[in-house]
């Protein structure tokens, strides 16, 4: 069985985002894979032999956006594939969901599909569902561990508010990754030859064999939240027990507490 | 003429960036204060590939370009000097020799092991009597049916304790017509019976890295590991500076630019008479000096690691490019200092150690005075390049 995983192309964590009506610019950020995906590409590289099958690395952008695919490359991923079509610009979550769901149905006998568990962009956290309930599949999100996985199944630990939480599914799956499931690793100079000298594919909704879906969701107003003026203070000096009796004053003073 | 950075060479400068930013940073200044090389350092670097990343496939390496391993170095000393000093004598000085000079089964022998990092290379030139006038050493080897058997010392070696083989150069010929011509280069085993080494300590910076010395006493080498032939010695060291050297230059523009990115962060933070120090034009004529020498250091070793790539000689830029670069480092580093006011004289902060390590590079891999000598000998027509019998390779894709 093979391994999809989706990676979305975002603005380097160190952006500054600004708002000018109502279009939000990122500036001129260095673009880059969004880092929880690194984490479910790790994943999927790390799963891929026990279910004995190739990684695809999947993501849907304009079509230039082929950083974070060639990331995912230069990594280890065996396939990679960019969905881009001007018909999808300005698409929602669902719109999202609809058109990577019909990418992931167009790759071969896939086992697994791997999300990063959110964009840093847009942030919002639900692809991985959502792209679970269009394809049908059982969605596993947050996970931190994967314990067994065989064609027969999958069992992993999801780290949930209340704690850890183990669940088992059949396959085919979507599993959403968390930083606890351990660090990624770099591209290989090997990966990064391979990758530099890649051609993309790109499938735009003809391959898809879909219409481009209509948005849900629309923006009547986006605003920049109001800076708040932050003073920041470094308590220097004495024992440490002396700079968290200062602290405790100063917070005492403040009223926070 | 085509300025820009291909792909792959924003590929690998990001991942050698990650990996210096993420695993090395953290920890660079306990092991800077304590002297002593953070154990991890050398396997790790073995192990991402960075210690083979411009020698071909077919010898263990990655293949990358000569451009990519002077990215790398940049990344590198950005953090700490040590990492780079690791990658001028493990990949200049000892691997790109043995590739450019060494056997096929040489190659094979020694060259794939450290390539792929599962072997460190050192290369051992300097001796206590002798260090800028190199072809007056005095360690000497002499002939002895398939062996050599090898006597002396040298001094200031790189990785002296940490390394497996080292590029050693010793005299085999006592009155040659000319000094340089008596020299000898061998690929040594610093394991062999009668080799002993240690460190070097209380130095000024690279505290964090290794230096020490290595002591021959009828130290038996196979004549097969001599690099090049008997009386080329001189010839094979000066190749090994050629890379060697690039190293350093490419380090030294990355130890600019973190000077420079420390400067700025703090002239942004810092307020005086009322505004941040950046606002002051005497501070900004720092960072402006600043900021041109890291352009102009970076477009030197970029232009010589062009050069390799063709297969053209480059001793004249490679040396242009190692002096211009350390002693802007050490400018850099310095005028950070000045900018950092008295915290940039204490090692909560990292200009202190990026103006330690800086002044060293002024001193190695040929002093600047020497670089200044090799530039006006070849504008004077004094120096002029003869085809080697062996030359360093121009880059070749593998697919
Ligand atoms: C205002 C707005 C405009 C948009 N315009 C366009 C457009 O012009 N063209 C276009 O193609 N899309 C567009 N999109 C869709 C966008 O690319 C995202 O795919 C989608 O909104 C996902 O939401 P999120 O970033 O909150 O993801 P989250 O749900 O937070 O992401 C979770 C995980 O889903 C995966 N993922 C998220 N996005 C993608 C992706 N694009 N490809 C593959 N995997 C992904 C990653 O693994 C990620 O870690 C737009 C979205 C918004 C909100
Ligand atoms: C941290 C560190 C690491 C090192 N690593 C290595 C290594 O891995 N392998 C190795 O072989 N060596 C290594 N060295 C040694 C280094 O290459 C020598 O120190 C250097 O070549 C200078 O030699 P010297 O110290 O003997 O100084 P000398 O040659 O004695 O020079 C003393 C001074 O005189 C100047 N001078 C000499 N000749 C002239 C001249 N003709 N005209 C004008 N000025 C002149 C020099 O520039 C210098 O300022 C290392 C040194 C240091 C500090």
């Amino acid at each position: 069985m093979n391994i999809v995983v989706c990676v979305k192309q975002v603005p380097d964590s160190a952006a500054q985002l600004t708002v000018e009506g109502g279009n939000i610019s990122w500036g001129e950020a260095p673009l880059v894979i969004n880092p929880w995906d690194e984490y479910a590409v790790e994943a999927a590289l790390q799963k891929a032999g026990d279910l004995g099958g190739n990684v695809t690395v999947i993501s849907m952008g304009k079509a230039d956006e082929t950083e974070a695919l060639k990331h995912s490359l230069a990594m280890g991923c065996n396939e990679a594939v960019l969905i881009s079509d001007p018909a999808l610009a300005g698409s929602d979550n669902v719109a999202a969901a609809r058109v990577l769901a019909a990418a992931i149905a167009k790759v071969d006998d896939v086992g697994l599909v791997f999300f990063g568990k959110q964009a840093i962009d847009s942030d919002t956290g639900t692809l991985p569902a959502q792209v679970a309930r269009v394809l049908g599949w059982p969605t596993l999100t947050l996970v931190s561990a994967i314990d067994e996985l065989s064609a027969d199944g999958i069992k992993v630990e999801r780290a949930i508010e209340e704690g850890r939480q183990v669940v088992k599914s059949r396959l085919p799956a979507v599993v959403s990754v968390i930083k606890d499931y351990g660090e990624p690793r770099y591209p290989s100079f090997m990966g990064i030859r391979k990758a530099a000298r890649a051609t993309i594919p790109v499938w735009a909704l003809g391959e898809l064999g879909i219409e481009a879906p209509a948005p849900v969701v629309a923006w009547p107003e986006v605003m920049a939240p109001q800076q708040r003026e932050i003073a920041t203070e470094l308590i220097t000096g004495g024992s440490p027990a002396e700079i968290a009796a200062t602290l405790a004053d100063k917070i005492m003073a403040e009223k926070v507490l | 003429m085509n300025f820009g950075l291909t792909e792959e060479h924003r590929m690998a400068q990001k991942m050698v960036r990650d990996f210096s930013q993420k695993e090395v940073a953290p920890i660079i200044q306990e092991y800077d204060r304590k002297q002593e090389m953070a154990p991890f350092i050398l396997p790790r670097m073995g192990e991402l590939g960075i210690l083979g990343i411009c020698i071909p496939e077919k010898y263990g390496g990655q293949g990358m370009d000569y451009i990519s391993l002077g990215l790398a170095c940049e990344e590198l000393e950005a953090v700490d000097t040590t990492l780079r000093v690791v990658m001028s004598v493990h990949t200049g000085l000892c691997s790109m020799t043995i590739w450019q000079w060494g056997t096929e089964e040489q190659k094979q022998k020694f060259l794939v092991p450290l390539a792929r990092g599962e072997k460190v290379g050192a290369g051992a030139f300097t001796e206590p009597g002798a260090g800028s006038d190199f072809s007056n050493i005095q360690a000497t080897a002499k002939r002895d049916g398939d062996d050599y058997i090898l006597n002396g010392e040298k001094m200031w070696i790189s990785l002296a304790s940490k390394a497996d083989f080292a590029l050693v150069t010793v005299r085999t010929q006592k009155n040659a017509a000319k000094p340089s011509g008596g020299l000898t280069a061998f690929i040594v085993d610093l394991t062999t019976p009668g080799v002993t080494r240690g460190d070097i300590h209380g130095k000024l910076g690279v505290r964090a890295g290794s230096t020490g010395w290595i002591n021959f006493q009828d130290a038996r080498v196979p004549a097969a590991n001599r690099i090049g032939e008997e009386g080329e010695g001189f010839k094979v060291t000066m190749s090994a500076f050629d890379n060697g050297r690039y190293t350093v230059a490419a380090g030294a523009t990355g130890l600019i630019r973190a000077a420079l990115e420390a400067s700025t962060d703090y002239a942004n933070e810092r307020k005086a008479f009322g505004r941040p120090i950046g606002q002051h034009q005497l501070i900004q004529s720092k960072i402006a000096h600043m900021t041109l020498n890291y352009e102009a250091a970076q477009l030197l070793y970029l232009k010589a690691g062009w050069l390799k790539n063709q297969g053209v000689r480059n001793t004249k830029e490679t040396s242009a490019a190692k002096w211009f670069a350390t002693e802007k480092s050490f400018e850099a580093a310095n005028e950070a200092i000045q900018i950092h006011g008295a915290y940039g004289f204490s090692d909560e902060y990292n200009v202190e150690r990026y103006l330690r390590n800086a002044r060293g590079a002024v001193i190695y891999e040929g002093s600047n005075e020497i670089q200044q000598l090799i530039q006006a000998s070849y504008a004077l027509g004094e120096r002029k390049d003869k085809a080697l019998r062996m030359e360093m390779p121009a880059y070749e894709e593998s697919v």
